[in-house]
């Protein structure tokens, strides 16, 4: 069988060290156009995680709103910005002290799910596992419960 | 103290003991009947989008009482927000008619969201089952009052944890101020094991947790019961079968403390043996009165 070379992306955005088995979320979240192309590598051998999964994003700079949504399913992730196949880029995917208008509030009752023009605002209560706290309805959520 | 008033959880011990002695001061004048027009010339607009008895009858006597006006509405249907105005018009236009805005709304959060858009003072009198902060703090006057400290009495709450508003802040404060607590509740209606870690982690409290109501009663200084809300129930047989039999009878009060006293936020409708109401251990109305103190006080201490 020909063995399947997966090549170096020229320029664009490398999601690595991303927890095994949420690289499928983790590229859904990214909204990809059609004509982008997207490398997504599942379960590969990892020194750190001993699996990971890998999401290669070829033409794209991840905003640092992006990189927020990715930090809430894959804590651990790095990113790397790559120009003319080399790392232009490396960084930590870290997830800040506050998320604006970033997720859903997962309560339907929440003031934040009706009509008004109001953002959404969440509170990092704890980082391992995460639990986010919304500032209006001031429930607390693990990473699974949220809308993102 | 803070511009609004939104959420218990906002305010310190040192904040929550200041509101309390503005309280004490309060009730010295109600009770020597001297008047006061601190507010005189202020405007204080109730906008309750849910049904309320005392609360918004207490906000409006004692706005009155410190020389202010109120000005509200009967019935959602009769606001613009019936023809599809939204909340946050509603808001801009009322924050230009009044001074201080007391709001209860069925969305959590909304009081905190209108204190975000509104340049005025807002209270928040209940969103969803969030946050009462005012009837909090006034549960917390009535103990104060009527057993003279906090610390270190043996308070159980009991009911409907689960749903009950008035709860989850109460427990919050009371162990931020040293009570042991109990709380007994049917089981599935307890209050979540969030709140539960969050309390003991934050204030280093015992807790014990029973369905037993027997044993919630005996040996309590202070019994805080809340009713089953049938509301909240997909099964309303289960509700009424539930509100029939959680239940303090005359015959549990007889094992209980002499001096035990017990509150309920009211209405209450069967969660307590109508019996009970002449019996020394009630100060359920007591409680409910000293709602005009406490709101006079806040009202004092947001403008």
């Amino acid at each position: 069988m020909e063995e399947l070379i997966v090549r170096k992306i020229e320029n664009g955005s490398v999601i690595d060290h991303i927890t095994s088995g949420k690289g499928l979320k983790v590229a859904n979240i990214l909204n990809l156009n059609p004509d982008e192309t997207v490398v997504l590598l599942m379960n590969v051998p990892s020194k750190k995680l001993g699996r990971k999964d890998i999401v290669k994003v070829e033409n794209r700079i991840l905003t640092s709103e992006e990189v927020n949504k990715i930090s809430l399913i894959a804590p651990h992730a790095s990113l790397n910005i790559i120009e003319n196949r080399e790392v232009k880029e490396k960084r930590k995917v870290e997830l800040p002290n506050t998320l604006e208008n970033i997720v859903k509030c997962p309560n339907n009752n929440c003031i934040t799910n009706s009509n008004e023009p109001i953002k959404t605002k969440f509170f990092v209560e704890k980082r391992e596992p995460v639990k986010l706290r919304c500032f209006y309805c001031e429930k607390i959520f693990n990473s699974e419960e949220i809308i993102i | 103290m803070v511009k609004d008033l939104i959420s218990i959880k906002d305010l310190s011990r040192e904040e929550i003991e200041k509101i309390l002695e503005k309280s004490e001061e309060m009730q010295v004048l109600l009770e020597e009947n001297k008047g006061l027009d601190i507010m005189k010339g202020k405007i204080l607009a109730t906008l309750f989008f849910e049904p309320s008895t005392r609360t918004k009858l207490s906000f409006t006597s004692a706005m009155q009482r410190l020389g202010g006006n109120v000005m509200g509405f009967e019935a959602v249907e009769s606001l613009s927000v019936a023809k599809g105005e939204n909340l946050t018009d509603t808001i801009r236009t009322i924050e230009k008619y009044s001074d201080i805005i007391v709001i209860r709304h069925p969305k959590e959060g909304t009081a905190r969201y209108v204190a975000e858009i509104s340049s005025k003072p807002v209270i928040n009198a209940g969103d969803g089952s969030n946050q009462h902060p005012s009837q909090t703090l006034l549960d917390l006057y009535s103990i104060k009052k009527l057993k003279g400290r906090i610390q270190g009495l043996n308070i159980t709450l009991l009911g409907d944890l689960k749903h009950a508003r008035v709860m989850k802040p109460l427990a919050y404060t009371l162990a931020m101020f040293g009570a042991n607590l109990k709380f007994v509740a049917p089981s599935g209606l307890e209050f979540s094991k969030e709140l539960v870690n969050e309390i003991k982690e934050k204030f280093n409290v015992k807790i014990i947790q029973t369905s037993d109501i027997y044993s919630g009663v005996v040996g309590a200084d202070v019994v805080y019961a809340c009713r089953i809300q049938k509301e909240r129930f997909s099964d309303q047989y289960e509700a009424e079968k539930l509100q029939k039999s959680f239940k303090i009878t005359p015959e549990i009060i007889d094992n209980a403390k002499e001096d035990m006293i017990i509150l309920h936020a009211l209405p209450k409708v069967g969660e307590l043996d109508s019996a009970i109401d002449e019996m020394k251990h009630a100060k359920y109305f007591e409680q409910a009165a000293f709602g005009i103190p406490v709101r006079m006080a806040i009202l004092s201490m947001v403008l």
